[in-house]
């Protein structure tokens, strides 16, 4: 009985019809793919993307080359220099990261007591020339000054859980 | 305008019959050609859209409005790439090879006819010189395969032949029961046989024989889910892949235009053809949706269109099928089933059965 | 004119093809050039409206036996030397062949001046079906020879299935019947109970 059944079953291709039933639902289901540049995935607020230098409302830049960011980072991509100004503030010289040994693991943001170095959901940047890798400071405080609104909300929705 | 349209009728009017015929004849093959060329471009861009939904992604969509000018994009690229002769390869059967492949998939459309006398040789044999030609197309593949010099494209040549033969068997007994039923090996006279509604058609009577003939032309085509000649996961590329370039492009061409003669074929043979669904719907006459009853190369092209979605559908649903499974299919499921439902057919036209059979 | 100029040119490549045969040292060239042969001799049996017959013969010799020979020929390593060894033996044998061959093709060219007449080929109009001719003709004055020959190939065919369907002990194959009708619940997963088995110290956990 159990071979007659699979007989006639095999016969009039019932598994078969099943499966392409299946592929004909998928066909008019909405399609998942994101047309990239038009369209982009979701980023958490915590995403770490390029990094960026902070200012203060003032404009005074917040980095007070403490070198705790030089310290924590697992890739050795950070290299402070630091000096001291004529009004007794300590403030960086050269605050160089090499984007090719960072592994955007987060630690100097996460070390940084004052929020300066700060890594943004910033995925879109390139490199055309050797050296360019190399976020210089004034780099890092340009990327800062014109994403800061978009920076200082992800700080802000990630705050509550901190 | 109309003077210089009457010079040019009385020029050709001037010429030699033997020539008219000739130039008409390059005519209706540029014609076709060109159409076909265009059809299998469009083909490939549709291939991987509908395959791309069926895995709820888009498809290609970046060349042009939709992905329309995809193929082009495609075309120009292998258009410049480099034709490698591997050193070791025989040079003229590997040059001859993709010639033969896309020779045999064009000349067979000389006898397809597109609607009623229009055609472009109305020969009485038609239905056996397709199965002559698709018998032939097997050496493209054959012969490319043992040209190449490579392990990979010999085994898929192997496969192919062996899978072809087998096929070409229960797609041959399948016709067997359409000539049956039409009395006639002239496509033009087999599409006229099922004039009426969509009751007429051949499909129902030969409903086994229809499964059989297309699933046969799938394997035919060497098109997924019998794909074993190429096999990307097994053999690489199978017997194309040694080819690049025009070369390769020319295998791909020979293979849709392939596809889209078996749709046709199997739209002439138990579709109708050109004719209508409703023909002789008198609900429908006299409406607006009046030229839906009359009989059109549109209803060809439409009947085409669902086949070789049918292609891609398959190709989306199915896994390859295994070589000893492929060659079970052929020979031991496909082959009896025709020659059963051949003798019930005998039987029924014998004793007149149905409207089919008076 | 055209007629002729098409023969001329079929017959040369017939012949030529012929010659390739018998002469190609690689036997899939050989294979090949018979292909060209068969293709050839079929385009000359369409110029006789012998249409039936010129594609049948493409579909059936061009389309499968050759693809089988190919096959064949393509994956055996053929040494031709050995193969070239009987020359001397088996050439008395091809001249008397070949003799016999010659005489009756001469018998033909020159039947005019033998006094033999041969009837000319009828043409026949567009309509004219040689295959229902061929299937009349079959079917009634020839019925008991054609059905012998079927008989005959029913036979070889027969034969041939036996002669391959050998089972060897010990081999392994899949039957997909019998795994397409596995069940889930049945068959496949069997469900045992059975108490846990301590750990042994292998890993050093």
């Amino acid at each position: 009985m159990n071979a007659l059944r699979s007989w006639v079953k095999s016969l009039l291709l019932v598994e078969l019809f099943k499966g392409m039933g299946l592929t004909l639902r998928v066909f008019f289901a909405p399609k998942v793919t994101i047309r990239y540049p038009e369209e982009n995935t979701p980023k958490s607020p915590r995403y770490r993307g390029l990094h960026a230098q902070r200012r203060y409302a003032n404009g005074e830049e917040r980095c007070i080359a403490c070198k705790l960011c030089e310290a924590v980072c697992p890739a050795l991509a950070i290299t402070i220099d630091s000096e001291q100004r004529e009004d007794g503030t300590r403030r960086t010289t050269r605050y160089d990261i090499d984007l090719f040994k960072c592994i955007y693991c987060g630690f100097c943001e996460e070390a940084c007591p004052v929020d300066a170095i700060v890594e943004t959901s910033i995925t879109e940047f390139h490199f055309e020339k050797r050296g360019e890798q190399i976020m210089t400071k004034e780099k890092l405080l340009a990327v800062g000054d014109r994403f800061e609104a978009q920076i200082a909300a992800e700080r802000a929705a990630d705050a509550p859980y901190r | 305008m109309t003077q210089t349209l009457h010079e040019l009728r009385a020029y050709w009017d001037a010429l030699p019959p033997a020539l008219q015929l000739t130039l008409q004849s390059i005519g209706g093959i540029m014609v076709i050609m060109i159409c076909l060329i265009l059809a299998v471009a469009y083909m490939t861009l549709a291939e991987r859209r509908i395959i791309g939904f069926m895995q709820v992604r888009l498809g290609p969509n970046r060349v042009g409005p939709w992905g329309l000018l995809q193929p082009f994009a495609d075309v120009l690229k292998l258009v410049f790439k480099e034709v490698i002769l591997p050193s070791s390869a025989n040079k003229f059967l590997f040059i001859i090879a993709p010639i033969i492949s896309i020779a045999t998939a064009f000349a067979a459309w000389a006898v397809i006819p597109f609607s009623n006398g229009v055609i472009l040789s109305n020969i009485n044999a038609g239905l056996l010189y397709i199965l002559a030609l698709t018998s032939f197309s097997v050496y493209g593949v054959i012969l490319s395969g043992w040209a190449s010099n490579s392990k990979y494209a010999f085994l898929g040549a192997m496969r192919s032949a062996a899978q072809m033969v087998a096929y070409e068997i229960a797609m041959g007994f399948a016709l067997v029961g359409v000539l049956m039923a039409s009395q006639s090996l002239n496509l033009n006279d087999i599409v006229l046989g099922q004039s009426g509604n969509i009751g007429h058609w051949y499909l129902w009577p030969l409903l086994p024989l229809f499964v059989i003939y297309f699933i046969s032309g799938v394997a035919e085509t060497n098109r997924m889910p019998f794909d074993v000649a190429e096999g990307e996961s097994e053999i690489v590329a199978g017997f194309h892949v040694e080819y690049s370039g025009t070369a390769f492009a020319a295998f791909f061409l020979a293979e849709y235009a392939n596809m889209i003669l078996i749709s046709a074929l199997a739209s002439i043979m138990f579709w109708g053809g050109w004719l209508s669904p409703f023909q002789g719907w008198h609900a429908l006459q006299g409406t607006f949706l009046g030229f839906l009853t009359a009989a059109s190369f549109i209803w060809f092209a439409v009947k085409i269109g669902i086949f070789l979605y049918a292609f891609l559908w398959l190709r989306a649903t199915f896994p390859r099928y295994r070589y000893d499974q492929i060659m079970r299919l052929g020979w031991k499921v496909f082959i009896p089933i025709t020659i059963l439902w051949l003798v019930l057919e005998g039987a029924a036209i014998v004793l007149k059965i149905g409207p089919w059979f008076v | 004119m055209v007629q002729e100029i098409i023969f001329i040119v079929l017959a040369a490549v017939l012949i030529g093809a012929a010659l390739g045969v018998i002469t190609a040292r690689n036997p899939v060239h050989a294979a090949l050039f018979l292909v060209l042969a068969f293709v050839t001799s079929a385009g000359l049996w369409l110029l006789l409206e012998a249409e039936f017959l010129g594609i049948v013969l493409v579909l059936v010799y061009v389309g499968a036996v050759m693809v089988l020979f190919l096959f064949v020929v393509m994956m055996l390593d053929i040494n031709t030397a050995t193969l070239r060894q009987g020359f001397a033996r088996y050439a008395p044998l091809g001249v008397v062949v070949a003799a016999i061959v010659a005489v009756e093709i001469g018998y033909v060219v020159w039947s005019e001046k033998l006094g033999v007449t041969f009837g000319t080929p009828v043409n026949h109009p567009a309509e004219y079906s040689n295959t229902r001719e061929l299937g009349n003709v079959i079917y009634t004055s020839y019925v008991y020879p054609f059905e012998l020959a079927a008989v005959i190939l029913l036979v070889g065919i027969v034969a041939a299935i036996t002669l391959t369907l050998r089972r060897r002990a010990g081999t392994r194959s899949q039957d997909p019947v019998k795994q397409v009708r596995v069940s889930a619940k049945r068959g496949r997963v069997r469900l045992v109970n059975m108490p846990s088995e301590p750990r042994h110290g292998g890993d050093g956990k």
